[in-house]
């Protein structure tokens, strides 16, 4: 008999994994768009280089969302609800960054490409703040009344631990963006790509080094399960970092890539079991969401495993292809 | 304004705005999959000009329906939470399997087939535009999945507070679910359709790019004659399983105050309103018996009427009336003109029949209208139940978001839909003066 509410834990923990790993690079992507490019020729690689993408990645989040709901309703209830005014914000910065791309083709205009390609920027690195911010919160606890439910607000939420998380998440969407860039480009965008990505991947270690000591504080990090796993996830961010800058130093692209998304997934891992079996911690323990309180009916769960089952190697199968299709292509259109 | 209030005018708000898209595009995905079935078979350069010019348009509509899909996944947690909460169990699988199922599927094959061009080979460009069709209407499949089992509950139980789950299949396979889908995908297919006849028509009166005009005109009006056939042979069956299933929405939809054997239909009055005192209500046009005829297919059946309900149980009856009326009245209007249409071809004389032309370009909109208006005769006739019969509305609202934060968001959701709708149509009209590749 399988542990369907712990399975969906990881499932989701997965699809989040997936999310960061390739929305990832197209959010550093943004973050980096005025950073390592010189001229509006260079923002137009840039563009090209994940206008075909990206938007297959975003639905790795929104999958997670979906999947959130149906396995654990009371944490999606809860968390969206109780982070309202930052989730606004979220979707805002989604909408905008989503037509960016394309409208700012609309016109020749240099001012209005600028202007659009300003917004883009800015979305992209609040997406990454603010998910990063919301992550967080999830992990240091927030405060439930009697009924399950968090009434402290957005200032509720801006906390030392929370905001150097998001800090984290900013620098981790950074390095996995200048790995792309470097992959996809060539010349000097290709170096400078690099160079900020080494910058981006040291930040990402030392804002690693704080967030853990800063965990120490937190009542609900305090006591991570220290088995075997536990060892692994840590070992993952910091030595899949160090391959990174080796790699990229070398120029080796695509192992950086690679090293660079293992980091990422090492950090979630962390996160995840860190977590459990909490989903939400609360500031009064016993009215803490848990895999166990918050997960729907085994049925349910069930009908979720068979559709994620089938549906998710065809997802990855024809992912795959995609990436495989475009590896070497120039996309023309953005100029 | 109270809380409930304000969160159901921002989802209404965000869902009217976000349907206008996808509705777009399940249609005129279906239009681009037709054309690249027939650039592929017959290597026609005019077909490849023309399933390019609208795959463009196509494009970027898609763009819109995800900057305002992403706010509907994430809405019912946000406004929603003690709904979310109750019926995560039943409601949220729908909402994975789309993602899973559709999503990945169109947002993939989109890249593609906007961006692969020269990259991919002509059989692999075909397969995208089919599976992106594939995809929009799959999404449209799990989302009517989600939202009927909120009209016509099936396979669960409530327990402690929440639904459970108990049968899969008979959730998602619900007592309505078929025929909302399908004349909601029938009514796309329309709306996508007109979108190409009113192009189409405006480049034959401004006498521009007449073969890629005549070529869409062709396919278009193929599917939209056998849509909007189609609609009516769909939105009776809905009628009638509405009928059955939810008494009071129908007797609103219809404006049956009291409970008629042979009742008529109404073809025109004055809108009814809130007021049981109103019942005798003149003028009005009505066809005897027709509406149990219509309703059970027997003139003698009875229909009941809103007396028999609780006050506290009626929907806006005058919304839900003048909704369902105006759809039909639109619908019946395509008709008419599908219609002439055809008479028109069969004497080859379309082209030339600048009336028409002119009629079928200012249809444009018309199905999108009574798109908007057939949602919102489904959605404000299940008032005052989310779950009907088993959920009202007002205990669905999240209790601790402020009123505050609920008026702030609403209202920059609406500033940033304004900017979206100017964006959207400045797109579309950039498009369109920029017209299809000229022919090499
Ligand atoms: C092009 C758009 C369009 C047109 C011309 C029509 N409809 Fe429609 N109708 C829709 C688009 C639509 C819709 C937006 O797609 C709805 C909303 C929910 C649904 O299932 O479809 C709808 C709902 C809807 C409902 C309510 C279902 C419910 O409450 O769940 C009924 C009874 C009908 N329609 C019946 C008709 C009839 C008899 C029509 C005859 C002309 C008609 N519709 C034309
Ligand atoms: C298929 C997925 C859908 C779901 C799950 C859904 C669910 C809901 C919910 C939760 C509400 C809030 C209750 C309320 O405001 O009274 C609502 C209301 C509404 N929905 Fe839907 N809906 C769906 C599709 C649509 C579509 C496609 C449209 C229109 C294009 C639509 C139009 C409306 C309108 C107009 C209201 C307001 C009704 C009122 O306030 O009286 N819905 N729906
Ligand atoms: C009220 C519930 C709804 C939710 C939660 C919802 C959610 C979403 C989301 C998140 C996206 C973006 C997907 C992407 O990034 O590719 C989207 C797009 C889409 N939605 Fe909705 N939607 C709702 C209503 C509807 C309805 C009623 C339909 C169809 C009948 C529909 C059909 C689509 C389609 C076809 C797309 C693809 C984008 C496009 O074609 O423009 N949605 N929706």
């Amino acid at each position: 008999m399988i542990d369907l509410p712990v399975v969906w834990f990881a499932l989701i923990a997965v699809l989040l994994t997936g999310y960061a790993v390739l929305d990832g690079f197209d959010l550093g992507a943004g973050i980096l768009h005025f950073v390592v490019s010189r001229g509006a020729r260079e923002r137009g690689l840039i563009l090209g280089s994940i206008a075909p993408v990206w938007d297959g990645n975003e639905v790795w989040l929104l999958t997670a969302g979906g999947a959130l709901f149906a396995a654990f309703p009371l944490l999606y209830a809860t968390v969206f609800s109780g982070f309202y005014l930052a989730l606004v914000l979220v979707l805002l910065a989604l909408i905008f960054r989503a037509v960016s791309l394309e409208v700012r083709e609309t016109s020749a205009s240099p001012a209005w490409r600028r202007g659009w390609d300003v917004v883009f920027s800015v979305s992209s690195f609040l997406v990454a703040l603010l998910l990063g911010v919301a992550i967080g919160n999830v992990l240091a606890g927030i405060p439930l009344d009697a009924g399950g439910v968090y009434r402290g607000g957005l200032l509720g939420l801006l906390r030392p631990f929370p905001l150097l998380a998001g800090l984290l998440a900013v620098a981790m969407f950074t390095m996995q963006g200048a790995a792309w860039l470097a992959l996809r480009t060539d010349g000097e965008l290709r170096g400078r790509s690099r160079a900020a990505g080494a910058a981006a991947a040291t930040a990402f270690v030392a804002l690693w080094i704080v967030v853990t000591v800063a965990s120490m504080s937190v009542p609900a990090l305090r006591d991570l399960p220290l088995g075997g796993a536990a060892y692994v996830a840590p070992a993952l961010v910091v030595g899949a970092s160090a391959a990174f800058l080796a790699a990229s130093r070398r120029g080796a692209d695509g192992a950086a890539f690679l090293a660079s998304s293992l980091a990422i997934a090492g950090l979630l891992a962390l996160g995840a079991l860190a977590l459990f079996p909490d989903v939400l911690p609360a500031t009064d323990a016993a009215r803490s969401l848990t895999v166990r309180n918050a997960a729907s009916s085994d049925l349910t769960l069930t009908a979720m495993l068979v559709i994620a089952l089938v549906g998710m190697p065809l997802v990855l199968a024809y992912t795959i292809f995609v990436y495989v299709r475009f590896r070497r292509a120039r996309i023309e259109s953005y100029s | 304004m109270d809380p409930t209030t304000l969160a159901r005018v921002q989802f209404a708000m965000t869902v009217m705005f976000h349907f206008l898209f996808p509705a777009i595009t399940i249609g005129l995905g279906l239009v681009v999959a037709i054309l690249e079935t027939l650039r592929w078979r017959t290597r026609d350069p005019l077909w490849d000009r023309t399933a390019l010019f609208w795959t463009r348009i196509f494009g970027l509509t898609f763009l819109m329906g995800v900057a305002t899909g992403i706010v509907m996944e994430f809405q019912f947690g946000t406004n929603w939470a003690r709904y979310s909460a109750f019926v995560g169990d039943v409601f949220g699988a729908p909402l994975a399997a789309e993602g899973v199922f559709a999503f990945f599927l169109e947002s993939t094959f989109l890249g593609v087939l906007l961006f692969g061009r020269s990259i991919v080979s002509s059989t692999v460009r075909w397969l995208a535009a089919v599976l992106v069709a594939l995809g929009s209407t799959l999404s449209a499949f799990w989302i009517i999945v989600a939202d009927s089992w909120m009209q016509t509950p099936a396979g669960y139980v409530v327990e402690g507070g929440h639904a459970r789950l108990t049968d899969f299949w008979t959730a998602v396979l619900n007592l309505s679910t078929l025929t909302r889908f399908s004349h909601t995908v029938v009514s796309t297919w329309v709306m996508g359709a007109f979108l190409v006849l009113g192009v189409s028509s405006f480049y034959l009166l401004s006498r521009r790019h007449r073969d890629v005009a005549l070529a869409s005109i062709r396919v278009a009006l193929v599917v939209a004659f056998v849509g909007t056939l189609l609609i009516f042979v769909t939105g009776d069956r809905g009628a009638r399983q509405v009928a059955v299933t939810q008494e009071a929405k129908f007797a609103a939809m219809q404006g049956v105050y009291t409970t008629t054997v042979g009742a008529p239909l109404v073809i025109w009055s004055l809108p009814p309103t809130q007021d049981p005192a109103d019942a005798v209500q003149a003028p009005e046009i009505v066809v005897t018996r027709l509406l149990s005829f219509l309703a059970f297919g027997n003139v003698t059946a009875a229909v009941r009427g809103l007396s028999e309900f609780p006050l506290a149980d009626w929907p806006p009856v005058a919304l839900t009336f003048l909704a369902y009326h105006n759809m039909v009245a639109i619908g019946t209007l395509l008709l008419v003109e599908m219609l002439a249409a055809a008479l028109l071809v069969w004497r080859g004389t379309l082209e030339s029949h600048r009336t028409w032309l002119r009629i079928l370009m200012w249809s444009t909109p018309l199905p999108m209208i009574a798109i908007q208006l057939g949602w919102m005769t489904a959605e404000v006739g299940r008032q005052p139940w989310l779950v009907y019969g088993v959920f009202r509305t007002q205990d669905g609202v999240s209790d601790n978001v402020a009123t505050f934060d609920l008026a702030l968001s609403l209202a920059l959701f609406a500033a940033a839909y304004l900017v979206i709708a100017w964006l959207w149509i400045r797109l579309f009209v950039g498009e369109v003066r920029r017209g299809p590749a000229v022919a090499a």
